[in-house]
């Protein structure tokens, strides 16, 4: 599966990793939810970190879309749901 | 659906309502490549304005480097003449003018990383650019209806996220540059009115070092005065100074003067 890290470009998560990338994604999800900045900071560089543990980055030549977004480092919750308020937000 | 899909999904917004909106799909082939041209160029200029703002910033940790010498030598100094009032506020001063070095070297290095990162996504981008235009020659080349929506579709959401990445990351960069413009500028309305010294003013003079300096030439004076007045014969003495001041002794006139504390 093909992630994208902001800031960072694309990696390619083997199938077998995916589940506890899935697990993760929950865990933002909960943060997120429940307000809770700090799990969510927390469960934000967890992803981010099996991203990068897990993944090998995309040629940069690969034109491939992602099928997930992880948001890029120091990216706060605030910050986040202002991205998915407004998809006016993504320049380009 | 989860924070990671919709994001995804709101980076294929753009490519997918071009792509919807277009009668022939091709169209958005090279709708799309001007774009990333321009795009490109965006992101050029914001890395050459990041390293701009960084080199100005370095620039003037350089300046208050100086400066916290500068504020040294002239405690020292203060120090050997017996005026510990100048030499404490000399050192109060270098503190202060340290405190902003350390802060300033951290946004540096804050810069520098997002420069750095710009940098590469520029490299990505520009790798893309190229593959798209490959890429766009060739569904050209060879279209079919049947499988041209397709592909061009892949290349295009694929490329669509990938700008929107780097506009986000050059966003990203132009805040924190401008932060830093706005303080820089700050700094040097402080530097320029001589709070915090500056060592690269024309003279190079300040409050403290004119202090100084009238403290050991007030206390030249008095010891050349003091110097005649040994000289000359007894008889010769005013008696008016005499009569205002008995006590007054050549020794306690060569000591440094008194200044009001301030």
């Amino acid at each position: 599966m093909i992630v994208r890290i902001l800031g960072e470009g694309q990696f390619d998560i083997p199938g077998e990793h995916l589940g506890e990338l899935d697990l993760l994604d929950a865990r933002l999800q909960s943060a997120a939810e429940a307000g809770d900045e700090a799990a969510f900071t927390a469960a934000s560089q967890a992803l981010r970190d099996a991203v990068h543990r897990h993944g090998a980055p995309v040629p940069a030549d690969a034109l491939v879309a992602s099928e997930l977004v992880l948001p890029a480092e120091d990216t706060s919750l605030d910050q986040v749901r202002a991205l998915l308020a407004d998809e006016g937000i993504i320049p380009g | 659906m989860s924070i990671l899909r919709r994001l995804a999904a709101l980076f294929r917004v753009k490519a997918n309502k071009a792509l919807d909106q277009a009668e022939d799909p091709r169209e958005v082939l090279d709708y799309s490549y001007t774009q990333q041209l321009e795009m490109l160029q965006k992101v050029r200029r914001g890395v050459a304005d990041v390293a701009t703002s960084r080199k100005r910033v370095e620039l003037q940790v350089d300046q208050l480097q100086l400066s916290a010498g500068k504020l040294q030598s002239q405690a020292q100094q203060a120090l050997g003449t017996g005026r510990e009032d100048l030499a404490r506020e000399a050192l109060t001063r270098r503190s202060a003018v340290l405190s902003q070095v350390g802060d300033l070297q951290g946004q540096e290095a804050s810069l520098r990383a997002e420069e750095e990162k710009l940098t590469a996504a520029t490299q990505r981008l520009q790798a893309k650019v190229e593959a798209f235009r490959t890429r766009k020659e060739t569904i050209k080349a060879t279209y079919t209806a049947a499988e041209a929506e397709t592909r061009i579709s892949e290349a295009v959401t694929g490329i669509s996220e990938e700008m929107g990445d780097v506009g986000m990351a050059m966003q990203r960069a132009q805040d924190k540059t401008e932060q830093l413009q706005a303080r820089a500028g700050a700094l040097d309305e402080l530097i320029a009115s001589g709070a915090l010294q500056d060592a690269t003013l024309p003279a190079g003079r300040d409050d403290i070092q004119a202090r100084l300096d009238a403290a050991t030439a007030g206390g030249d004076v008095e010891q050349e005065l003091a110097r005649i007045k040994a000289q000359l014969p007894a008889t010769a003495a005013p008696p008016a100074l005499g009569a205002a001041s008995p006590n007054d002794q050549p020794a306690a006139a060569a000591a440094p003067p008194e200044e009001n504390p301030s």
